[in-house]
């Protein structure tokens, strides 16, 4: 039972993840850098909260996540493709710009600076930590599918060749006439998309929105997308094992064996480990963070 | 400006007319104009920097005209773009491969115009597509090989193919040559050919007036991005087209110019020593395995040999770029085998690296700064900069290297191949040394260039320096050489002295068929 829980807890934890890194992959594979994960699942985390309070509806909430993400990430890809601002700097610039927006609509809209009031979500009102209450949450699914569903994209159709070699080679997608602006707009798009519904799964899981409540989750979809080398699958895996770190880092908090600051730091320990382990060996795309000529 | 009809009857296939293209301040084509006649090889000549290659690209529709006329087949065309100029035919073949390395050779072929069947990409049928064409062009390649994995003899021919597999009619080729070997140029030519006979036209840029004269049916040449004559090859001699280039004659240095007779028995005195040299290299065991040689004063040693056979990682393992596994190397008998890259200068080498861009240059900085890079502790005061110094130092050598534009503060990528080949040359040159390093002296630089870049070398040898010269060029190398050593798989498959030496002699032992060392 132990285990199961434990396995229960970690696929929880990591449903954001794989939201975000999916995102994560298709925009780095395109040239894009994902520093702006971070803020695509806040706003998506504050959209989704927001469509849903109005319309009472956790699939309409999900449906102005999805419109909020894709409208941060295209102000990224617009910033950086069209006007060739540094990625890196746009990206931390978007990140702040939504832990402001979001603070200054939660006050407009609900008058408060911490919390929105409860909104309608997925799962029962007593969220229970066992496998079967979590499979009747579709965003889990959702989740899962996202990953799947990046990887098919990205290796079995045309638009997935081509992020790949506008990720690589830019000048060479444009000699054969792939309109590689195009490409990466739509990728950064699909990639903002993503990470919001990663977000939102956050913000319906507990009903509410609360202001910085993605805590740096879209870094470490960010650390897990390189750490799986830019591939959905193992990008996947690397959420699992990030998420089962934090599940392993609750469940020490528990046993209060070690003091609790140390534990805090497992997660964020074990990123830059794991990261600095796989640098040698991990080649990112050519062309990320270049604008094209 | 010389006009030659046409020949004959044929129809025109290009019609480029006063075109007009700049980039900022650089007039790249300055009314430029070029006419190429069906199922003809033209050869599209020029010295470096003439407007050449972006003449190609306006064609191609990677760059639209600022002003003049185009037409393909008789339709006007002015201003198309890359896709619609791929759905005429007309495809090129690029000078830095246009190939993503990280996909396979099937889905570079297929990119940008990917069958799919039920929404996914049909890999199986470009795969057998490709097979086919292979086969009939007689271009081998492996559709599921990944791209980077290919020689860059492979990557060409899949670049041709890519081409073809798009339907091109009209191929243009930037400088296919530059990194081919003797062997694969006369498997390209085979092809061009054969493409010729089918009734396709073929647009040849090149500097090397042998292909010119080998290949070509009619030939245009480019100077300062004008068009200076239109030739027909048959009625024209290598003389005439290098004039044209260039605007004065030219010495061509190509073949076989004086070099001092100096015999085999070793020198007493040598400068450069290296003993049973072993450097790891990225695939094979050993990229160099167990290589030794000397150098007299007042000589120059040239290595020969088909790329990638070790000569890389040799000079760079003697310029203190690459570790050695075993070995020693010594310059004016002081042993150098450990010592850094700095202080292998100080105890007097000199390096003309193979990729001026990877290793020779920052290309964003100026020419002035190039010119100092390695050597900056002596251009200080205190712990600034001396700019006063650094741009004396520019000037002396902008005039003595006859560096263009003449203007120390140019960034180095706004300067022409040859140019920026120049500065590097100027740089390893102007400092006290004893050994020289030169890794493909002149790769991609032109006529004008080369002539000035062999006659230093020469000068250098005869001021009783040591010079190790590399080049896959093996024209440059029997010009330029007292001996000849060929490298093959990472050894010395022969040492012969220059007297000795010819194409025919060498080419054994470059494929692998001799050794005799």
């Amino acid at each position: 039972m132990i285990v199961l829980a434990f396995l229960a807890q970690t696929l929880r934890i990591a449903i954001p993840y794989l939201f975000a890194a999916s995102g994560g992959v298709i925009s780095e594979r395109s040239g894009l850098i994902g520093l702006g994960l971070e803020g695509y699942m806040l706003g998506g985390a504050f959209c989704g909260a927001v469509a849903s309070y109005y319309s009472g509806s956790p699939w309409v909430g999900l449906l102005g996540a999805v419109a909020g993400g894709a409208a941060l990430a295209l102000l990224y890809a617009l910033t950086a493709i069209r006007f060739r601002a540094d990625q890196v700097v746009v990206g931390i610039a978007v990140n702040l710009l939504v832990t402001g927006a979001t603070r200054f609509f939660l006050r407009l809209a609900f008058h408060s600076s911490a919390n929105s009031p409860r909104v309608p979500g997925f799962g029962a009102e007593q969220s229970g930590t066992g496998l079967a209450s979590l499979a009747r949450n579709p965003l889990i699914w959702l989740g899962i599918l996202a990953i799947a569903v990046m990887a098919w994209l990205l290796y079995r159709t045309p638009y997935g060749l081509r992020v790949r070699a506008a990720g690589e080679h830019p000048e060479a997608a444009l000699s054969v006439g792939v309109p590689v602006d195009r490409v990466r707009y739509v990728a950064a798009a699909l990639s903002g998309m993503l990470a919001a519904l990663g977000g939102a799964y956050l913000a319906l899981d507990q009903h509410q929105f609360s202001a910085e409540m993605t805590a740096g989750r879209g870094f470490i979809a960010l650390a897990a997308t390189i750490f799986g080398r830019w591939d959905p699958f193992r990008a996947a895996l690397a959420c699992l094992f990030f998420a089962a770190a934090e599940t392993l880092q609750i469940q020490l908090q528990g046993a209060q064996v070690i003091p609790s600051q140390f534990v805090e730091m497992i997660p964020y320990a074990l990123t830059i480990v794991a990261l600095a382990g796989v640098v040698g060996r991990a080649v990112p795309p050519a062309a990320l963070g270049k604008a094209t000529e | 400006m010389s006009s030659v009809e046409s020949s004959a009857s044929a129809p025109i296939a290009i019609r480029l007319s006063d075109i007009y293209k700049s980039f900022g301040p650089v007039n790249a084509n300055r009314g430029a104009s070029i006419q190429v006649a069906r199922g003809e090889i033209h050869a599209l000549v020029g010295e470096n920097g003439a407007g050449k290659s972006t003449l190609m690209r306006i064609l191609g529709g990677m760059y639209a005209p600022d002003a003049g006329k185009m037409e393909v087949n008789g339709r006007d065309v002015t201003g198309w773009t890359t896709a619609e100029a791929i759905d005429a035919g007309v495809g090129m073949v690029h000078q830095h491969f246009m190939l993503v390395p990280t996909l396979t050779v099937a889905e570079n072929m297929m990119l940008g115009r990917e069958p799919t069947s039920r929404g996914q990409l049909d890999s199986a049928r470009v795969a057998r597509e490709v097979t086919e064409l292979s086969k009939r062009t007689g271009l081998a390649v492996h559709p599921q090989r990944k791209v980077a994995d290919l020689s860059v003899g492979e990557a060409q021919r899949v670049e041709i193919l890519k081409t073809l597999y798009r339907g091109a009619k009209i191929l243009i080729l930037d400088e296919p040559t530059a990194v081919l070997s003797p062997p694969e140029i006369d498997e390209l030519w085979r092809v061009l050919r054969g493409m010729r006979e089918r009734g396709e036209t073929i647009v040849l840029i090149t500097h090397k007036l042998d292909e010119v004269m080998e290949i070509s049916d009619t030939i245009t040449v480019m100077r300062h991005g004008q068009t200076i004559a239109q030739l027909t090859t048959t009625e024209t001699t290598p003389a005439a087209i290098a004039k044209a280039m260039v605007g004065r004659d030219v010495q061509l240095a190509t073949h076989y110019g004086e070099t001092s007779s100096r015999s085999l028995e070793l020198p007493s005195a040598s400068l450069l020593e290296v003993r049973d040299l072993v450097v790891d290299g990225p695939r094979r065991a050993s990229a160099v395995d167990g290589v030794g040689f000397s150098i007299a004063p007042g000589e120059i040693l040239g290595i020969a040999g088909v790329e990638g056979n070790g000569q890389t990682e040799l000079l760079e393992a003697l310029a203190g770029l690459r570790p050695v596994r075993s070995g020693s190397t010594s310059v004016a008998g002081r042993d150098i085998t450990a010592l850094s890259v700095k202080s292998r200068g100080d105890a007097g080498l000199s390096h003309i690296p193979e990729d001026r861009h990877a290793r020779g240059l920052v290309l964003d900085y100026t020419i002035a700064e190039n010119l100092i890079l390695g050597q900056q502790h002596r251009f200080t005061t205190g712990v600034r900069l001396d700019n006063d110094a650094i741009i004396d130092n520019a000037r002396r050598q902008i005039d003595a290297f006859d560096i263009r534009p003449a203007v120390p503060s140019v960034p180095a990528r706004a300067l022409s191949g040859g140019n920026q080949q120049k500065i590097v040359i100027a740089r390893e040159m102007s400092r006290g040394f004893q050994v020289l390093l030169a890794a493909q002296p002149t790769r991609g630089v032109d006529v004008g260039a080369i002539e000035f870049i062999h006659a230093r070398l020469r000068e250098t040898r005869n001021a009783g320096k040591a010079i190790l010269l590399v080049s896959a060029d093996l024209a440059e190398v029997l010009a330029l050489s007292d001996r000849i050593a060929v490298m093959y798989g990472g050894k010395f498959a022969a040492v012969l002295n220059r007297r000795d030496a010819s194409e025919e002699v060498l080419g054994p032992y470059m494929t692998g068929a001799e050794h005799a060392a």
